[in-house]
């Protein structure tokens, strides 16, 4: 798609600057056990519950790699069109905090798991664009830090530490908040579809570091700053407008940008450095002499591309192709894989382009103030692609579905059953129709004095007033032809 | 390329480990002479050669993803210096 | 009859099966002579109830007929190894009171085979060292003394040298050791022991104090080369808990031992004539070529010209990966915490005071080389100087068997020397180092008495893998030199 929409710029002093954003997204695998010891990678447990010996550094302890963690990464590397590196390395990555119990992380360097790819985003009005993928590599998560327990002491549990990340780095491709967002949210769609990591960015099993520079368009790369951990969508776009516009005026009043690492504040929405995380970090990275390479056969890859689901972009082509919807409508139904195939339920029980149509506005709407889940729906797919027949065969006007539609949310019952319980058939009857009709006209001979005097604009009325006394059953296409041929007599 | 104090301060830093003036003095001079000791291995012609990280020539093993340990918050923590309702404590990080 | 404690392990493993002693008689004698060992400072924590019960539970399978390769002998245990339910502390200060929930996959092999603990023995901290001085709890001092002067109190070789010790003392039977860069056969040598350093991945490294993940390897400290092979027997085996062990089967060893070398190739290495090397050294290295050929081994001369390059290139690398592996000290879920205001106040005196002085020297070196800007010259090129060294094995083993090369430049020496010069106290290792490099097996066999009277050891390497020849090749060292002598501590301590 090649729709032209305005370039993202930030307005300053000395004109419009560009924004230059990357993102790197740590996504927790779906697994059972954590990465490399066999404890349980599941939330909810008591303090230290879920730590196997490895997890609390012990003296002796080793790690061995989870196959099902490997697995889990290269699916994401085929649904990220990404090249699986047969030969990759996990790395040890130096550095002491609290949480960080081996006082190293085991993660991968300068040969992970998985290479370049790339994500097509969808951005409003159908328009597509694609950002590359650097890499992707398996890492250790690190333990939680509880600070407001206690006055003078910080509490440590490492339930999480140990369990698989993906860490996704994207290129710096994108350049605005609303791409960054477009990003996450196509790549949270692929994630889920894979079933590799859950995207809930609220509980923490999908976080994003942003790393954002400015620039005059065409300049060459600003010096970028990184947020780290940026727990929603909507927070991410505030951090990378704020903290572009911060940039901004800073370099404006004749400072410089000072790469480091910064902290969204999302109460004041703003970004402030990390203090704690000043000084230099000098992570001493060297191949983890615990752990041999890791090894991918091509059989093994090959079978997890046999498996692999139809992805949202193919799933949106076969949409548009198939139930011939609009791009933009199809980019909606497969951002989530359970909305997709309940549309698909939609279109092949009725008509797929009304199906679209209600599914998005009508279902969705519905849901949403209900604060349902699809998979709770109370419409079922079947009786929702129903109703669309009805409308489509005139049995119902769009408006007496309307109501037909709020029934079956409210009571779950089938459109026909509703219809017909409630007398709700559209009158399609010519002589019932012209009745009506005469009755309008001749309680309004005024009205029809100054329609045929030229003020057609009165047509709209009369359909209301036949469409009133039909108690809305009226077929309204019947009464407008009825309507434009008796007044033209 | 001879070690001066601030950098043996800076790598005790990095490595966590308190040291006092004497002994960034001391570690100042065993440091170089083995750094000093070590410049050697510029005799050896590498250029063709891919590092050595392992011994085993081959892949890493793997575990199936399994749950197989955890349930011992007791033994995990029976050994810190530092414990409460289970949770190991250290003093107040701010971030 | 000899004393119990004078028999060899296949001497008490075979007694035991006949019941012409019981388990607990064995160990009740190897309890009192713990005991008599106090002086040399050998063991750090003595367990003897748990070896009284370990005993009893012995007699019982021998009574039953159901008996393991190692039954009824009772060890002396590095203090790397974790015990469950043993302090554990690495000879450091930093592992204050340490009590593992767990035990070391060799020792829980050991003890499946029937081995009775006595309890743990000294050790270098963290294993880095070639004296046993460098430790929490004082120096180990070698059971044996100069001849002519018998006032001097010797190491015992490091980082084993609680383990060598303890053998040579006749205070355990056997004893673990492991080995970095020659911590068994250095003090095997110097002590007048057997010590095996098997293949990489030969062992587990599962539940042992970590110093150098690539490098670290296990093995038995003994009397006899046979014995050795019988306790190998028993440590090794692949453990899916260590992804660097090597999933082979583990030949019979003991099976091995008199196999004999005749046909065998032998290397003699040139480059293993190095400065500093005694007249001892040498003397005993022309006996060890006599004592093959004699049996019927040809003998070549080889070049393992990267030598000399072992042992800078293996200080980078193990004290990097050590510098790493030594960062969970850190205060917080085991061992010592010195308090301080803030995190990074508390992990500085923490390890600022629970570290001693090499383990410190070493973990500054080892970050060092990993820093920014620094780990191309120093880390990248020591691995490549390891895979030269590798390589040239790799060729000389396309022509010989297995290489034979003295164990040590020199014997023990006196406690306190080197202390303060490192660089001089690493060239201990000059003739171990390439063995760990490489991932070789290494086999250290008392070869006879210096001009002053101390044991020293010839070193057998062998191809990976091919322990069976190194303990063949060793047997023939062994039978060669007819090592009799003992240390003048057992006379004096009654043992
Ligand atoms: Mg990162
Ligand atoms: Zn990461």
């Amino acid at each position: 798609m090649t729709n032209e929409i305005p370039p993202y710029r930030i307005t300053g002093e000395t004109g419009e600057w560009e924004l230059v954003i990357g993102l790197e997204v740590h996504a927790q695998v779906i697994s059972d056990s954590k990465l490399f010891s066999g404890a349980s990678a599941r939330f909810g447990a008591d303090p230290n519950a879920q730590v196997a010996f490895l997890d609390a550094g012990m003296p002796g302890m080793l790690p061995v790699v989870n196959e099902v963690c490997v697995d889990q990464a290269i699916r994401t590397g085929l649904g990220l069109h990404a090249r699986v590196n047969h030969k990759s390395v996990f790395s040890r990555k130096n550095y002491f905090y609290a949480d960080l119990p081996l006082g190293y992380q085991i993660s991968q360097y300068d040969e992970p798991i998985i290479g370049e790819g790339e994500i097509d985003i969808d951005l409003p009005g159908g328009v597509t664009k694609t950002v590359g993928i650097e890499r992707l590599h398996l890492e250790m998560d690190a333990g939680k830090s509880l600070h407001d327990q206690h006055p003078s002491k910080s509490y440590i549990d490492l339930n999480r530490a140990g369990v698989a990340l993906m860490e996704i780095v994207s290129k710096p491709d994108m350049r605005s908040p609303d791409e960054a967002a477009a990003y996450l949210t196509k790549l949270r769609s692929i994630l889920r579809y894979l079933g590799t990591c859950d995207g809930n960015m609220e509980e923490g099993s999908m976080r994003c570091d942003a790393n954002v520079s400015v620039r005059k368009p065409g300049d060459p790369l600003g010096t970028r700053c990184e947020i780290k951990n940026v727990n929603s969508i909507r927070f991410v776009k505030q951090a990378i407008e704020y903290e572009a516009r911060r940039q901004v005026a800073l370099i404006e009043e004749g400072g410089t940008v000072q790469q480091e690492t910064r902290l969204f504040d999302a109460r004041k929405g703003e970004t402030r450095s990390m203090r704690s995380k000043e000084h230099a970090h000098d992570y001493r990275y060297f191949p983890e002499p615990d752990l041999l390479p890791l090894i991918l056969e091509d059989t093994r890859v090959e079978k997890i591309k046999q498996s692999m689901p139809e992805l949202p972009d193919d799933k949106k082509k076969r949409f548009v192709a198939e139930y011939g919807i609009t791009p933009y409508d199809a980019s909606v139904l497969v951002a989530e894989k359970e909305d997709a195939a309940f549309y698909e339920g939609v279109a092949k029980q009725g008509d797929p382009k009304l199906g679209a149509n209600w599914t998005i506005t009508e279902l969705f709407g519905a849901l949403n103030a209900a604060g349902k889940p699809i998979t709770e729906s109370p419409v079922s797919a079947e009786n929702l692609g129903k109703l669309t027949l009805l409308i489509k065969d005139g049995t119902i006007s769009g408006r007496i579905a309307k109501d037909v539609f709020a029934e079956m949310f409210e009571t779950g019952k089938a459109p026909d059953a509703i219809v017909e319980e409630k007398g709700l058939k559209q009158v399609s009857d010519s002589g019932a129709i012209e009745a009506l009709v005469d009755e309008v006209l001749t309680a309004n001979p005024d009205k029809v004095e100054q329609f045929r005097g030229g003020k057609e604009k009165l047509l709209g009325f009369f359909v209301g007033q036949v469409m009133k006394k039909s108690q809305g059953k009226a077929n309204p296409g019947m009464v407008n032809e009825v309507l434009k041929s008796k007044l033209s007599a | 390329m001879a070690l001066d104090k601030a950098t043996v301060a800076h790598v005790a830093k990095l490595a966590r480990i308190k040291l006092d003036d004497a002994e960034i003095e001391k570690y100042q001079g065993d440091l170089n002479a083995i750094l000093d000791w070590m410049e050697q291995l510029n005799e050896v012609d590498t250029d063709s050669v891919e590092p050595m990280t392992a011994v085993v020539p081959r892949a890493t093993a793997e575990r199936h993803d399994v749950v197989t340990d955890g349930g011992r918050q007791d033994a995990v923590t029976e050994n810190a210096p530092d414990a409460a309702h289970g949770y190991f404590v250290v003093p107040k990080v701010v971030e | 009859m000899t004393k119990l404690t004078d028999m060899t392990l296949a001497e008490a493993v075979d007694g035991l099966a006949r019941k012409d002693f019981s388990a607990v008689e064995l160990t009740e004698d190897y309890i009192k002579a713990m005991e008599a060992s106090r002086p040399l400072n050998i063991y750090v924590t003595e367990t003897p109830e748990k070896a009284r019960d370990m005993a009893k539970a012995s007699d019982a399978r021998i009574a039953a007929g159901t008996v393991g390769p190692m039954e009824g002998v009772p060890l002396g245990i590095k203090d790397l190894y974790c015990s469950e339910g043993v302090r554990t502390q690495a000879g450091s200060h930093i592992l204050d009171g340490f009590v593992p929930p767990y035990e070391s996959t060799v020792t829980a092999n050991l003890w499946k085979a029937g081995a009775v603990h006595l309890g743990k023995v000294n050790m270098d901290e963290f294993a880095m060292g070639s004296s046993t001085t460098t430790t929490v709890w004082g120096a180990t001092i070698n059971p044996w003394k100069r001849r002519a002067d018998d006032k001097t109190d010797l190491v015992a070789g490091g980082s084993s040298g609680g383990s060598s010790a303890v053998v040579a003392a006749h205070a355990a039977l056997a004893a673990t050791g492991t080995d970095t860069g020659g911590s068994i056969r250095q003090p095997a040598s110097y002590t007048g022991i057997v010590g095996i350093k098997p293949t990489y991945g030969r062992c587990s490294r599962w539940g042992i104090v970590a110093f150098a993940s690539s490098l670290d390897q296990a093995g038995p400290m003994t009397r006899t080369v046979e014995d050795a092979a019988i306790m190998l027997g028993a440590m090794a085996g692949h453990d899916p808990k260590d992804s660097t062990s090597v999933n082979v089967a583990v030949p019979d060893f003991r099976a091995a031992v008199e196999r004999g070398v005749k046909g065998l190739k032998v290397g003699i290495p040139k480059e293993y004539r190095v400065d500093g090397m005694s007249a001892d050294a040498e003397r005993l290295w022309q006996q060890g070529i006599e004592w093959l050929k004699a049996e019927g081994a040809e003998i070549v001369d080889i070049s393992l010209p990267h030598t000399k390059y072992a042992l800078p290139a293996y200080y980078i690398i193990a004290n990097a990966e050590a510098s790493a592996n030594l960062a969970r000290y850190d205060g917080v879920r085991f061992g010592l915490r010195v308090e301080g205001d803030s995190l990074d106040e508390m992990y500085e005196n923490t390890r600022g005071a629970g570290f001693g002085a090499e383990v410190k020297r070493r973990i500054l070196t080892g970050t060092y080389v990993l820093s920014a800007g620094y780990y191309d010259a120093y880390y990248r090129k020591a691995q490549k100087v390891r895979a030269r060294i590798a390589e040239d094995f790799e060729r000389v083993y396309e022509t010989v068997d297995v290489i034979l090369t003295p164990a040590t430049p020199t014997p023990a020496f006196p406690v306190g020397q080197d202390a303060d010069d490192p660089v001089a106290m690493y060239l201990n290792d000059v003739f171990t180092v390439t063995v760990n490099l490489a991932g070789l097996p290494g086999i250290s066999v008392p070869a006879g008495l210096t001009a002053e009277g101390l044991p020293m050891g010839l070193q057998l390497i062998g191809k990976a893998f091919d322990e069976e020849t190194v303990f063949a090749a060793g047997r023939v060292l062994e039978r060669g030199a007819d090592f009799t002598a003992k240390p003048s501590f057992l006379a004096d301590a009654g043992i």
